[in-house]
């Protein structure tokens, strides 16, 4: 009893730790996470109430008291312990067969990709960002975006991984296990959010320098809200109001349009991510920056500060440019 | 070898051997000065410079892990550029894995089989000596491209297509190449040089089922390194071929598979990773009878149980890939497997404390990481049991928690494990004691700055936390546990130097030791500390697993004769070699004398490699010359060696 408890309060620690993190595996507001949290919970249980039983074993085979040593520190006969061996792999083998039993249970639960899902997301992974394509049955109304993949809260939605380049892996923790995106290949996972809200995922696999700046964001939405959100992305964005707007663009499609595509312009660059609706994502270059004035005018006057490595050169442009396209791009809402 | 059949060896008491000694001294020993230490066959003079030179390389992969860790002790830092940690990480792993994990484990099987089997050396001594040779040259030149600022910077598993000549153009990952392909070469050598020891060189009685748990688990990570080396070799020639001459084995848009790479490599690393603990479990299994003052419980349950391991191992190689896509059916066949695995490391735990519970334990240093080896292979053992569940590794794969479960595993169980067994062997090796009054602060500052250090990764995995990031953010909320784990991996290092200064002073002035300061039962406590360059004045006949504990144990009326009789074999270098199951002698074997010709071979064999690797056709030709040369006059028929008819 003492052993399920210590081992409760000791599994309770890392849990507690774990839990309220944005990354954190216990976060779990998906199925596949529920599933997967309770799995880890039994076998975590069971690995901390083993580790603490043979603690207590062991200190007790060294510290029990022995009849008093006659021999004079000489070695003695071979006698008994085999009993030790017998008992302890016995036991070991019921509890592993009744986990191995779960675990085939578990996979069952979240392996399977489901037939129903309600929409289906491709991504695309680079070095170092998302690149996230919805399609429709009507290709007028395919588009595209970048780190940040929006869903419908409660309903389950595949999502189709291809690379454009290494191995990558496509991990939101709070929502369902990783998968690794290899190229040549065009691997399938399935998310469901139960409740709105943002989860952050990230890349789960060594992928070059910015592996470590590869973040990006699903946003459940109510039904409402992500058909609101669709209809809006197919928009083009806004044309400039004011001189420094257009002067923005102007400069915009000078100097960026090799790389991106920004609908509303002529940009039509396929290299970098889609900047259309630039303004709706919460980060910048794939979680690296916030979205705000300041970082974005640091951001495009030079990447290789920011995240050296990344994809986009430093463009030389001049400060009054600079300030004309962050205005232009604020707009694109 | 080789076999000299025309003559019975004689048979002689210890007074009439005494006469000889000073002639087999004369037959045996290396002579002083660095040509003699360049040419030796010596296998306790190579055993002991593959400790060192692992140790070494342990030093070099810590500081590695130093500076990583005080670039992830906060978040945000700069200490590092993004390519300067991802060198330092691969460097790390493929230091501690290749270049300190298997060599220093070679090093303890070199120096003590010979002794523990009853016989004057290994099977095949130039051999051993290439061996050593070939890790040290891959060793180097992996870290000669570190020097040049251009060291693998992939990870120490290199996946493709990263590793590709389109995504990482420098010569990093041909480095790589260079240095496993050698490494690959070292080790299976070595491993048949083990095998054909093991089957021909044991003393006259030792049967297969009196050899020390040691040479079972040498034995076994041999046997399986002869199968698993081969598909890491063929993963980095194939690779090559991609980089240099422009073929798609592992490249998709050429009809190759990024995956292939994976199977290819994981095929040989997780055999490996048990070839790096089996032997180490084996130090254990033989250490903790001579500090319990009883032999092991359940010897023969144990042995099959370090087989079986090893024969499991080949077949879940799979749980490395498990977020990869594979299909379902068959990840559950490999997590199954995964866990299946288990059982024979629980026989070995319940072994360890049965044998202590039953036994009178002395608290050495030796018997302190004894001990704390247990705790800490169990603590390593779950962290991959939960990991072998598929959908929790879809969770934990590729983050701190499994960083925090090899750690366990490759920390716990092989440096612990030989850590105790330099405390034990120091005094066999150079004839004094280490000091135990600091040799129990190492082993407790090593214990709880590996746990401060260690176990945190655990939970800051479970916060999400991945592999081989330079840096994360300030709101992910891993900045605490990274700054604990700093601090405890410094004690940790701490703990490292205390033993390797015990190492130095007690080398210059320890307190002198005799032939058995422990009191162990196994014929390497039989012969002088350190042992005479002949090893056995007399080839011992054994009778029992513990030659020396025979009086005690009681177990019978037959004795072994160690020191008292047996066979003088001293007509030039020999030993005795016997039949494979019951070790009855069989013929006299003739060893070789010290040769240049290891050295020359290696060097050779890596100019040669070297140039083909990096296309510098010269170094090519001649390595390849001068290897042809070496190898002839290595293999040239010699008269000493009865290979000449008379």
């Amino acid at each position: 009893m003492r052993v399920v408890l210590l081992s409760t309060l000791l599994l309770g620690i890392p849990a507690l730790a774990a839990a309220g993190t944005p990354l954190g595996i216990f976060s779990d507001s998906g199925h596949d996470a529920q599933e997967i949290s309770r799995l880890i919970a039994l076998f975590g249980g069971v690995s901390i109430a083993v580790v603490v039983l043979i603690a207590l074993l062991l200190a007790s085979s060294i510290w029990h008291r022995r009849p008093a040593d006659t021999s004079g520190g000489r070695p003695q006969r071979d006698e008994g312990g085999l009993p030790w061996i017998y008992w302890g792999v016995g036991i070991s083998a019921v509890v592993l067969l009744i986990c191995m039993l779960f675990n085939l249970g578990t996979i069952a639960a979240v392996a399977r990709t489901p037939d129903d899902a309600a929409i289906t997301v491709q991504v695309t992974a680079h070095q170092w960002w998302w690149e996230v394509e919805y399609q429709d049955p009507d290709s007028h109304k395919d588009f595209l975006s970048a780190n940040e993949i929006h869903i419908p809260a409660g309903e389950k939605v595949r999502i189709l991984l291809s690379s454009a380049d290494v191995i990558h892996s496509f991990w939101v923790p709070s929502l369902a296990g990783k998968m690794d995106v290899i190229p040549g290949q065009t691997n399938v996972t399935w998310v469901q959010a139960d409740q709105p809200g943002t989860y952050r995922g990230e890349c789960a696999v060594f992928c070059g320098a910015e592996h470590a700046r590869m973040e990006f964001r699903v946003v459940a939405q109510t039904p409402k809200d992500f058909e609101a959100w669709k209809v809006h992305q197919l928009e083009d964005a806004p044309q400039p109001q004011d001189a420094t707007t257009l002067r923005g663009r102007l400069a915009f499609e000078s100097r960026c349009a090799a790389c991106h595509t920004l609908r509303g312009s002529s940009a039509a660059g396929m290299a970098g991510p889609d900047l259309t609706h630039l303004m709706d994502r919460s980060t910048l270059a794939a979680g690296t920056l916030p979205n705000d004035m300041g970082h974005l005018a640091d951001w495009i006057r030079n990447p290789q500060k920011q995240k050296p490595g990344t994809g986009m050169p430093k463009v030389p442009v001049s400060e009054a440019d600079l300030a004309a396209i962050v205005a232009y791009l604020r707009t694109t809402h | 070898m080789a076999v000299e059949t025309f003559r019975t060896p004689m048979l002689v008491t210890a007074e009439e051997a005494e006469r000889h000694a000073p002639g087999l001294e004369r037959i045996w020993e290396t002579p002083p000065g660095l040509w003699g230490w360049l040419t030796s066959v010596d296998h306790k003079s190579i055993g002991k410079r593959y400790l060192v030179t692992s140790i070494i390389f342990l030093i070099l992969g810590g500081l590695e892990a130093a500076v990583m860790r005080l670039q992830l002790a906060q978040p945000g830092m700069h200490l590092l550029s993004p390519e300067a940690y991802a060198q330092l990480f691969t460097m790390h792993g493929v230091t501690m894995i290749f270049l300190y994990a298997f060599p220093v484990l070679s090093g303890f099987s070199n120096y003590l089989w010979p002794l523990l089997l009853g016989s004057r050396d290994m099977a095949f001594p130039r051999l051993n000596a290439f061996s050593y040779w070939m890790f040290l040259l891959a060793g180097i030149a992996m870290y000669v491209s570190f020097l040049t600022g251009r060291a693998p910077d992939n990870g120490w598993f290199n996946y493709v297509p990263y590793a590709s000549r389109g995504f990482d153009p420098g010569v990093n990952i041909d480095a790589y190449a260079l240095g496993m392909i050698l490494l690959g070469v070292s080790t299976t050598v070595g491993a048949i040089n083990f095998i054909v020891t093991l089957i021909r060189l044991r003393a006259p009685g030792m049967s297969l089922n009196r050899i020390p748990i040691i040479i079972w688990g040498t034995l076994t990570a041999s046997l399986a390194n002869l199968f698993a080396v081969p598909a890491v070799t063929l993963a980095f020639v194939l690779l090559w071929f991609d980089r240099s001459w422009g073929t798609h084995f592992f490249d998709s848009t050429g009809g190759g598979q990024p995956l292939l790479w994976q199977h290819l490599f994981w095929m040989f690393g997780h055999p490996w990773v048990y070839a790096i603990v089996l032997p180490a479990m084996g130090i254990v299994s033989d250490g903790l009878p001579v500090f319990c003052r009883r032999p092991l419980v359940g010897y023969s349950l144990v042995a099959l149980a370090t087989v079986s391991t090893m024969v499991l191992g080949f077949g879940v190689w799979v749980h490395h890939m498990f977020a990869t896509g594979l299909p379902v059916t068959s990840l559950s066949f490999f997590s199954s497997a995964s866990m299946v695995i288990v059982l024979p490391s629980a026989v070995a735990v319940f072994a360890w404390i049965a044998t202590i519970w039953t036994g009178r334990p002395r608290f050495t240093t030796a018997f302190l990481f004894f001990a704390g080896f247990v705790l800490l292979f169990v603590i390593g053992g779950v962290s991959g049991f939960m990991t072998a569940a598929v959908p929790a590794d879809w969770q934990l794969t590729h983050t701190y928690f499994v960083v925090a479960h090899l750690h366990y595993v490759i920390i716990g169980i092989n440096v612990f494990a030989v850590v105790g067994g330099v405390y034990m062997w120091f005094p066999k090796m150079t004839g004094r004691f280490m000091n135990e009054t600091l040799g129990k602060w190492s082993f407790w500052v090593m214990f709880i700055g590996f746990n401060i250090g260690f176990f945190p990764m655990h939970i800051v995995g479970l916060q999400g936390m991945p592999r081989r990031i330079y840096t994360y953010p300030a709101d992910v909320g891993w900045g605490t546990m990274n700054l604990i784990i700093t601090h405890g991996a410094y004690i940790f290092a701490v703990g490292v130097l205390l033993f390797l200064v015990n190492m130095v002073v007690s080398r210059i002035g320890g307190k002198r030791a005799g032939a058995n300061p422990w009191g162990g039962g196994t014929l390497e406590w039989s012969v002088s500390s350190p042992p005479p360059p002949y090893n056995f004045k007399l080839i011992p006949i054994v009778a029992r697993r513990h030659p020396l504990w025979e009086e005690e144990l009681g177990e019978g009326q037959d004795r072994s004769s160690t020191n008292t009789r047996g066979f003088l074999l001293n007509h030039g270098r020999e030993t005795l070699g016997t039949t494979m199951l019951d070790a009855e002698p069989d013929v006299i074997l003739k060893m070789p004398e010290d040769s240049v010709m290891p050295l020359l071979l290696s060097l050779a064999l890596t100019a040669f490699t070297t140039g083909l690797l990096l296309k510098l056709w010269l170094l090519f030709g001649i390595g390849g010359g001068v290897a042809l040369l070496a190898g002839i006059a290595w293999l040239w028929p010699q008269r000493s060696l009865s290979q000449i008819e008379r």
